[in-house]
């Protein structure tokens, strides 16, 4: 559809217009010896008619975008265009006067304009290129306002993902099973459940605390992580094993809160939790060449479908670390055997945490 | 309802050693209650249902391999279930349309004690079959992955991609997969309603097929074919499986 067909556009587009039809209809006044209305009628007429020819500019405009074509063929497009539309301009001129003057009157006009027939023509031709450059410009803006727009949808997506991210921390499996293991511990070793309690009360205080910030450190997220698998240690007992290799020099290094702990908590629900004897959770970090690797892996059953689960937690993963990196990070996730590993990649960034 | 005097013969299983605990404290100020063993998996209460035959069980829903449902099948209805779960609206809706007694971790005393005594009452009715439980509690649009099979004592666990065919046998259905038979206890229609219908086609009254094993249809007599499969199996496909094989093949292509 065409930029300009709207009511208010198009209303201002034509405004330009009259300066042009006055000028005219002045020369016809003064030169072609014609009354006002006459000379007024005949040259809104035929640059009303010229208004409407030039916005046809558009599609060829569109048909090459600028940059994307050679030069020559962009001059070729629009001087051709632009010599059909300026002859039909004065074609149309012509019948136009035939139409609204007397014969008299039309052969006056005739034979005092016939000798600028050239220079109109010329007008028309620059006119059409005008129109054309002006379209150029109409394109230029409705671009960068679409993708202006689109990083706003961009931008829109990653919060959204944040913020599901940020709300789904606290999993409700997670608090219920807690629970109930603080509830059996009461009565067999009171100082295990309270020792429990208190190891909850921390992790709910970090999830609350780090979910406000824009990014903590990786020590940060790493003490969330020890204590969300200290208390799933309660639960699983010998089951569940966890291993850590962390680079000393990852420790300060800034990520988004919450990044790793749905990964852990993946590891853990589907993959230590469906096997009978248990496995290991191991996580590492390490930074090299600018860059924070990050890897999470874990045991999982290969056998059941439901290691596959926990989609729409890496989704959420995977959109954060867009919008927030765009193409700087990557994530990757792999099965090998009974391994089940997702691996991060961002730029290695350092600094205080920021709110 | 038991005989005066008689012990309730108990077993509760739970992957969480703490969860075991709960129940087995909750049951020592209940001396009618014996707990004559405490499994941490699904393969363990099989084994211990068959060697002990209790009259009740606590039974976890979500365990590894084998979840709560699982071992119903694998047991059957003739005893008193408790379930017990975590937090799983589905499971929760499927316990309350089947009117099965359920207990949400962390249990409380008085719930404990309310779900027990009905548990009492009721001893000896039959648990609603296992596979409609499970087909209740599964979330929409989810169909099953993997079969459970009971060989005598053996427990074999089928994934649904690896099933080739199923063949109706009076009360039970034979599986056919990777060239061994297995006889499951369970109607083929209730089969077919658990098994997603974008790879499953019910060819015949008595056959279900998994279609990426069908190589081809020939004609065989009036009205009826016979489905090819990959390993040679030939089964009868009659005029009405036939529609519904050719509109799934049509709408895959």
């Amino acid at each position: 559809m065409h930029p300009l067909l709207t009511r208010n556009r198009l209303g201002l587009y034509l405004l330009a217009w009259v300066p042009l039809a006055a000028t005219s209809a002045y020369v016809l006044v003064t030169r072609g010896g014609l009354g006002w209305l006459q000379a007024t009628a005949l040259a809104v007429a035929v640059f009303l008619f010229y208004a409407f020819l030039c916005l046809s500019a558009w599609y060829p405009c569109r048909a090459t975008p600028l940059g994307k074509v050679s030069f020559v063929r962009l001059l070729l497009t629009h001087l051709s265009a632009a010599v059909l539309i300026s002859f039909a301009w004065t074609q149309a001129g012509a019948a136009l006067s035939y139409a609204i003057l007397s014969p008299e009157k039309f052969e006056a006009i005739r034979t005092q304009f016939r000798p600028q027939l050239n220079s109109i023509f010329t007008i028309g031709v620059l006119l059409y290129l005008l129109s054309v450059a002006f379209h150029y410009v109409l394109i230029a803006m409705e671009d960068s306002r679409h993708a202006e727009a689109q990083a706003v949808e961009a931008r829109v997506l990653a919060r959204d993902a944040e913020l599901k991210a940020l709300k789904a921390q606290v999993n409700p499996h997670f608090l219920f099973n807690s629970l109930n293991s603080i509830s059996a511990l009461t009565s067999v070793d009171p100082a295990k459940a309270r020792e429990m309690c208190i190891l909850l009360a921390e992790f709910l205080r970090m999830t609350l605390g780090l979910g406000e910030k824009n990014t903590i450190r990786l020590s940060e997220e790493l003490a969330l992580l020890e204590r969300f698998l200290a208390i799933e240690k309660v639960r699983f007992g010998a089951r569940l094993r966890v291993e850590e290799a962390i680079q000393d020099e990852s420790k300060a290094l800034l990520i988004p809160p919450l990044l790793l702990q749905p990964l852990v908590e993946n590891a853990v629900m589907h993959g230590i939790a469906n096997l009978p004897d248990g496995g290991t959770i191991r996580v590492a970090s390490q930074c090299q060449d600018g860059r924070l690797s990050i890897t999470i892996e874990n045991s999982f059953d290969a056998e059941s479908t439901s290691a596959r689960r926990g989609g729409l937690g890496l989704l959420n993963v995977r959109r954060r670390l867009e919008g927030r990196y765009e193409k700087q990070s990557s994530m990757q996730v792999n099965t090998d055997g009974d391994r089940f590993r997702v691996q991060l990649s961002l730029p290695a960034e350092s600094g205080a945490s920021q709110k | 309802m038991t005989a005066p005097g008689k012990k309730i013969r108990a077993l509760i299983v739970d992957d969480e050693e703490l969860a075991r605990q709960v129940i087995r404290e909750l049951l020592q100020s209940h001396p009618e209650v014996e707990i004559l063993a405490e499994c941490a998996n699904g393969f363990e209460a099989a084994k211990a249902f068959a060697e002990h035959q209790p009259d009740l069980i606590f039974l976890d829903v979500q365990m590894p391999k084998l979840t709560g449902f699982d071992v119903l099948e694998l047991i059957g209805t003739d005893v008193s279930v408790i379930f017990i779960t975590a937090y799983d609206q589905y499971a929760m809706r499927a316990f309350e349309v089947h009117a099965v007694d359920y207990l949400l971790k962390p249990i409380g005393r008085e719930r404990f004690e309310a779900a027990l005594e009905r548990a009492k009452r009721r001893m000896g009715e039959k648990m609603p079959p296992a596979h409609e439980l499970a087909a209740a509690a599964r979330p929409p649009q989810q169909f099953l992955e993997r079969l459970v099979v009971k060989d005598g004592t053996r427990v074999t666990l089928i994934p649904v991609g690896k099933l080739d065919y199923a063949e109706a046998q009076d009360d039970y259905v034979a599986l056919a997969s990777q060239g061994k038979k297995h006889l499951k206890q369970q109607t083929i229609a209730g089969l077919e309603a658990g098994l997603n219908p974008d790879s499953f086609v019910r060819i015949h009254r008595s056959y279900i097929v998994n279609l990426e094993r069908v190589v081809r249809i020939e004609p065989y007599g009036k009205d009826s074919r016979l489905a090819i499969l990959t390993d040679g199996a030939r089964l009868p496909v009659s005029r009405a499986g036939y529609a519904r094989l050719k509109a799934l093949l049509d709408e895959r292509k």
